[in-house]
């Protein structure tokens, strides 16, 4: 075990430096880069060679990127232009994560149970019209792009009906003591129950958006296993044995079922920080996803930088644990 | 699924999965042939023929669309209805039917052209990215070796990245938002995918029988490359094809939602219509759903095909 962790660590390692490498070279390759977006296309070449050499532009490309990995490694990015300018842009990170995690935990509080609740029904009535019609379903799921689920829910849970609030995490009148970031678990915290009720009510619609895509896939994965373990040779025995239908569905069938998808959701977080951007863009919801959109449309490098690798560092670590727990899960993989 | 003992990294997986599909391209069944078998159970099968006959309008509705629009997408016939204040979005009127967008332009017409636009981007995206995966995929599959390890290292780390948000980066990189950059990022994300699904059934090929058989004939390495391997691992690939297109026509709306895709709208497109559609989205949302309800319609379309067809040569389902 501790080999195989030491093992995919270094492995981690490998792909975020590659990323790192060609992220750096891509970013100083731009005709203008940065020093365009800071000073504008007719900057005096003059003011342009003096910002150069002040950034550390002027030299080779492998002197900056050593330059830039040994701050890296300090947890120094470089300055944001145009997100917060001034910050520094690991910063900028740090205080708009709060937000894409509580958005992506309840995205998946809601996904995760329905898509294996329906997943299991769907494939227990294999053939049936409620199975084709979940399947079709899920389908259309996949083929409705995110952002316009977005606007559907915006429209009419904000601005018809007005149940909800149309953007931003928290009613600003409201004033919430910030402990942690996480705007509900703060409310609970400080014991400000309107603030931890009003962050909910602000998160339902991002987050039942951004479950879409979660949700077809945990959907698809959960009938396509569970079928494939009704056909197993050990639930026919479990079966024959004369144990009851409830012991060979809960033991038998859905443990085993949910090994791969487990692992799934684990996937799926790549897809919750891709389908972060759109949904917070169209809520202004203000976590990395926006960050990331504001960061490019203003051509802000440093952090750009900064959350393309953050993003991917914490893709390949939650896989990591995922595929940890996975061998805690299946003893079959213990025994290794 | 007791293959999965030991736990593996993401883009292992997505290997495997990749390889699966790959093995599904040598069929040993004696007499009917790969094609026949799978269409004689296709023709059965409605969900594949729904794919098939909205896929088929759709491409036949973009080859004329430019004949049968009836006004010119990119003329402002209403333009002297928009009132910015009062009346920024012209509704329906006779001759325009679903009314106008913001600057006084058929919404019609505009879905209608859009739809060739559409096509193109899709078609152009899959495209690179199926002949980025070929020339990979050939390249390691033809050759074993230190070839073989080095294309297969660069397309591992591009599977261990997100695919959209790599689109996005890629796309955000460009130092000018076009049509181009947008097709390039996401033919991008598609390369390891094709290369790798190539690879694999071209390495199931050349431990085939008939390739064998036509080295000890003394056939020449290229002509057993092109005309013995590469014709008998193309099915998968173009099952994964049809799925691309459909992937490819999403999100190239996501990154048009962005700003990351044309900004030139004289020549509409569906992605980009509906990102535009967001300045007016709570007082007209109807100029999203139109090109949304296109987009999605198409897009299921080709899922169902690429599903259904996947179904059918998969050796998993095909007893």
């Amino acid at each position: 075990m501790v080999r195989f962790i030491v093992r995919r660590l270094i492995q981690m390692a490998g792909v975020l430096l590659v990323l790192s490498l060609l992220l750096f070279v891509w970013l100083r390759a731009l005709p203008g880069g940065t020093v365009s977006a800071i000073l504008g296309e007719r900057a005096t070449p003059s003011r342009r060679a003096a910002l150069e050499a002040a950034l550390g532009l002027d030299q080779p490309i492998y002197v900056q990127y050593l330059k830039f990995m040994q701050r890296a490694v300090r947890g120094d990015f470089g300055a944001s232009t145009a997100v917060l300018p001034g910050e520094d842009a690991f910063d900028v990170f740090l205080t708009r994560l709060p937000a894409t995690i509580e958005l992506s935990f309840f995205a998946l509080l809601i996904a995760v149970p329905l898509g294996i609740a329906l997943g299991y029904f769907a494939a227990r009535r294999r053939g049936t019209l409620l199975d084709s019609a979940t399947v079709v379903f899920s389908l259309i799921g996949v083929a409705v792009p995110v952002f316009f689920t977005a606007f559907m829910l915006k429209y009419f849970l904000a601005v018809q009906w007005q149940v909800l609030p149309v953007s931003g995490r928290q009613d600003v009148s409201l004033d919430g003591t910030r402990v942690t970031g996480f705007f509900v678990l703060d409310g609970i915290l400080t014991r400000e129950w309107d603030a931890a009720w009003d962050a909910m009510l602000h998160l339902v619609a991002p987050s039942v958006a951004l479950a879409t895509i979660p949700f077809a896939v945990i959907f698809r994965i959960t009938r396509a296993s569970v079928l494939d373990t009704l056909d197993a040779d050990f639930v026919r025995t479990a079966e024959s044995k004369g144990l009851t239908a409830q012991v060979v569905r809960g033991r038998h069938v859905m443990r085993n079922a949910m090994l791969p998808v487990v692992t799934t959701i684990g996937l799926q977080v790549g897809g919750l920080l891709a389908g972060a951007v759109l949904t917070e863009t169209v809520f202004s919801f203000g976590g990395i996803g926006q960050a990331l959109f504001e960061s490019f449309t203003q051509k802000d490098y440093a952090v750009l930088q900064v959350l393309i690798l953050a993003s991917a560092t914490i893709f390949v670590v939650v896989n990591l644990l995922v595929d940890i727990s996975y061998a805690i899960i299946d003893p079959r993989v213990r025994t290794r | 699924m007791s293959s999965n003992v030991t736990p593996k990294s993401y883009g292992e997986r997505r290997k495997e999965r990749i390889d699966e599909l790959a093995a599904a391209s040598i069929d040993e069944t004696p007499g009917v042939s790969l094609i026949a078998s799978a269409w004689r159970r296709l023709r059965r099968n409605p969900i594949f023929l729904l794919g098939l006959g909205i896929t088929v309008v759709f491409i036949v509705l973009a080859a004329v669309s430019p004949w049968i629009a009836p006004n010119d997408p990119a003329a402002a016939p209403l333009l002297d209805k928009v009132r910015p204040q009062s009346n920024p979005v012209p509704g329906p009127e006779p001759g325009f039917p679903l009314g106008a967008d913001d600057r006084g332009r058929d919404l019609l017409s505009r879905l209608l052209v859009g739809s060739q636009q559409t096509l193109i981007v899709g078609v152009l995206a899959t495209v690179f990215g199926l002949a980025g995966g070929l020339v990979l995929g050939i390249l390691a599959g033809a050759f074993s070796g230190w070839v073989d390890s080095l294309v297969m290292r660069i397309v591992d780390v591009m599977l261990s990245i997100p695919s959209l948000l790599l689109a996005f980066t890629i796309a955000a990189l460009a130092a000018r938002p076009s049509q181009g950059t947008l097709i390039i990022a996401i033919a991008t994300i598609q390369v390891p995918i094709f290369a790798r699904l190539l690879r694999g059934s071209m390495l199931a090929q050349r431990a085939s029988d008939h390739v064998l058989a036509a080295r000890a004939l003394g056939v020449k390495p290229r002509a057993i490359v092109f005309r013995h391997m590469l014709p008998n691992a193309l099915g998968p690939v173009i099952v994964q094809a049809t799925l691309v297109l459909a992937i490819a026509i999403i999100d190239a709306a996501a990154l048009s939602f962005l700003g990351l895709g044309n900004p030139d709208d004289r020549r509409p497109e569906w992605g980009q219509m509906l990102g535009k559609s967001q300045e007016f989205i709570n007082e007209y949302p109807h100029l999203a759903v139109y090109p949304a309800a296109c987009i999605i319609v198409v897009a299921l379309g080709f899922t169902l095909m690429g599903e259904s067809l996947r179904e059918a040569l998969d050796p998993k389902t095909r007893r």
